[in-house]
């Protein structure tokens, strides 16, 4: 088993499709395996036990990508946005290695032993003459695909490890091979070490569904390439959302977009419903996975998010902030502290299981219990319909006199106030009540906010166990680079 | 024969090759187009394709029997269709699921 097999049938069946990039001009099926062929023929004759991948999204990507799944090689994006120590001891511990980052890479990345870096346009000549050796590629399900580095917001950053078995189960679960039509094209504007960076060259390749890349994410420019290359499909993480809803307010809309999904973190309501005003012939789709699962294991599809908002039903209205249904292709529980199943309603830790869940760390090894059980670390529950709700980081919950408080409930009902732009709500110690309820907010432009204002607020929606005792403003919030807030820091932060 | 997970295979009676995506843990006597199939490296073997199991398969479909604990993945389209003995293996109808990345 090898993702190298999903490109081969994807070359066979419609090699002369666009893969890659612009409808004209782009990269097509069969010169992607081409090109993963020569990629993996050099790679092989390098000092490289894996290829590292420290650039924006390129169409050397998929290529490399690929490439080292045929060498037989792992496969390590990282994030070119980390501080530079950081990033060049995480760089020297994969060693011996070949590394392909920007233009700047050799200013950024220092030369160690047994490091090869490398340019993005000089990895691409170093290969550009080699012959593809045959399609030798190891069936070995064990093999190691892909290391990610995990977000590491509450934490630090761990290296998930994905095996074949896992990224092809994967695509083989979600998705029909060739099912997209010869018009869909997706955008990816998340980048390649973020774990729906890597699916989505994959499922889009299986499906024969053209991929444009945004190397960097700029809400203008989204909108502009969306519009350009009349983009049907795309993913967003919900910082993105927002920002391309505020340039989507000029009115012109995104005629070519059918299907919107959005994940990597929690999606607060009142952005979504904006985004279902303003772009209403739209399908959307709420994906919630994790790196250690490859990617979805829970789907709130179209029609879902149609009966959500048209319904007078509270319990089926709530549902727009669920994150669907399970994959058919695993299984997910939620557990208590002893690990045991709670009743529906009840929220606990969500478990999951199935082919495409590692649960495996570099060093750490297999974290799944011996039934295959991998515990996310997410809170959450299931209503009466079979709708899983994440509630979040477990250790993000707050708790405060006995009561565990759901940061996301609080920061939903904050953002619907107008003079509120971003908001974080987290706990603080506290020597009555165990924490207390403390929001971190950016005040929409223009606006100036008021304490005891949002008090009121809060607690004219949600009990007044929710409202906050404390509230600082900021002029903006501390993301990681793929869009989730850096509780762990801001909590640093007020606690100091 | 046994199958192992990650296995290629092809038919010697038409042109379909696959791959192995779940195996059972006892012998299995799979066959395409009413013969067994053999290792993907096998080029040689070539068989008359069986009319009592012409039904054909398609690139990109997996054809199961959950009984057995069996599932193959059709990389490369044929004419002959898979069974286990005599008794064809089903076509596994994937649940559509809209895109999520």
């Amino acid at each position: 088993m090898n993702i190298m097999m999903l490109l081969e049938m994807a070359a066979e069946a419609f090699g002369d499709r666009v893969a890659i990039g612009d409808k004209t001009t782009g990269m097509t099926y069969s010169q992607l395996a081409d090109q993963a062929g020569k990629t993996a023929g050099w790679l092989r004759e390098q000092n490289a036990d894996r290829l590292i991948y420290v650039d924006e999204s390129a169409p050397t990507l998929p290529v490399a990508l690929f490439g080292s799944s045929w060498a037989g090689k792992p496969f390590v994006p990282v994030s070119y946005r980390l501080q530079t120590d950081r990033l060049n001891t995480l760089i020297q511990r994969q060693a011996p290695a070949v590394v392909v980052g920007g233009a700047n890479v050799a200013s950024l990345i220092n030369p160690a032993d047994g490091l090869t870096i490398l340019a993005n346009s000089e990895f691409s000549n170093s290969w550009s003459e080699v012959t593809p050796p045959s399609a030798d590629w190891s069936s070995e399900p064990e093999d190691v695909a892909v290391l990610l580095h995990t977000s590491g917001t509450s934490g630090d950053p761990k290296i998930a490890v994905l095996r074949q078995r896992h990224l092809v189960s994967y695509v083989l679960g979600s998705c029909e091979f060739m099912s997209a039509e010869e018009d869909e094209a997706s955008l990816v504007s998340v980048p390649p070490y973020h774990i729906a960076g890597i699916s989505a060259m994959l499922t889009g390749v299986y499906q024969g569904r053209r991929i444009v890349q945004l190397p960097a994410f700029e809400e203008n420019e989204w909108v502009r390439l969306a519009r350009e290359q009349e983009i049907t499909h795309a993913m967003v993480v919900p910082t993105m959302l927002a920002r391309i809803l505020e340039v989507l307010e000029d009115g012109k809309g995104l005629p070519a977009l059918r299907h919107l999904s959005y994940g990597g973190g929690r999606m607060p309501l009142p952005i979504i419903e904006r985004a279902m005003e303003l772009i209403p012939n739209v399908n959307f789709v709420n994906a919630y996975g994790l790196t250690e699962t490859s990617s979805s294991i829970s789907i709130l599809g179209p029609d879902d998010h149609r009966d959500a908002m048209a319904s007078d039903d509270p319990a089926v209205r709530k549902r727009l902030g669920s994150v669907g249904r399970p994959l058919p292709s695993v299984e997910i529980t939620i557990r208590d502290e002893d690990g045991k199943e709670v009743p529906v309603g009840t929220s606990g830790e969500v478990w999951v299981r199935g082919e495409q869940v590692s649960g495996e760390y570099a060093k750490q090894g297999s974290t799944s219990s011996d039934e295959g059980w991998f515990q996310t670390k997410d809170g959450g529950f299931f209503d009466e319909g079979g709708f899983l709700f994440v509630e979040g980081r477990i250790d993000d919950v707050i708790v405060k006199g006995g009561e565990n408080l759901s940061p996301g409930e609080i920061e939903d009902v904050l953002l619907d106030h107008p003079s509120v732009r971003e908001v974080c709500v987290i706990g603080l110690p506290d020597v009555e009540w165990g924490e207390i309820v403390a929001a971190v907010i950016v005040p929409a432009e223009g606006s100036a906010c008021d304490d005891e204002e949002l008090k009121q607020w809060v607690a004219k929606h949600l009990r007044s166990s929710r409202v906050p005792a404390r509230f600082e403003y900021r002029v903006e919030l501390p993301y990681n680079d793929t869009g989730k807030v850096l509780r762990r820091v801001i909590r640093e932060e007020l606690k100091a | 024969m046994q199958l192992k997970v990650g296995e290629k295979l092809r038919s010697t009676a038409c042109t379909t090759e696959m791959i192995v995506v779940r195996a059972p843990g006892t012998d299995v006597d799979l066959r395409c187009g009413g013969h067994p199939v053999v290792p993907g490296a096998d080029k040689d073997t070539k068989n008359e394709l069986a009319a009592d199991a012409s039904g054909g398969t398609q690139t990109g479909k997996r054809y199961a029997d959950d009984e057995i604990g069996i599932e193959i993945l059709v990389t490369k389209a044929g004419q002959g269709n898979l069974a286990i003995g005599g008794a064809p293996l089903e076509l596994k109808q994937a649940k559509a699921l809209p895109s999520s990345d």
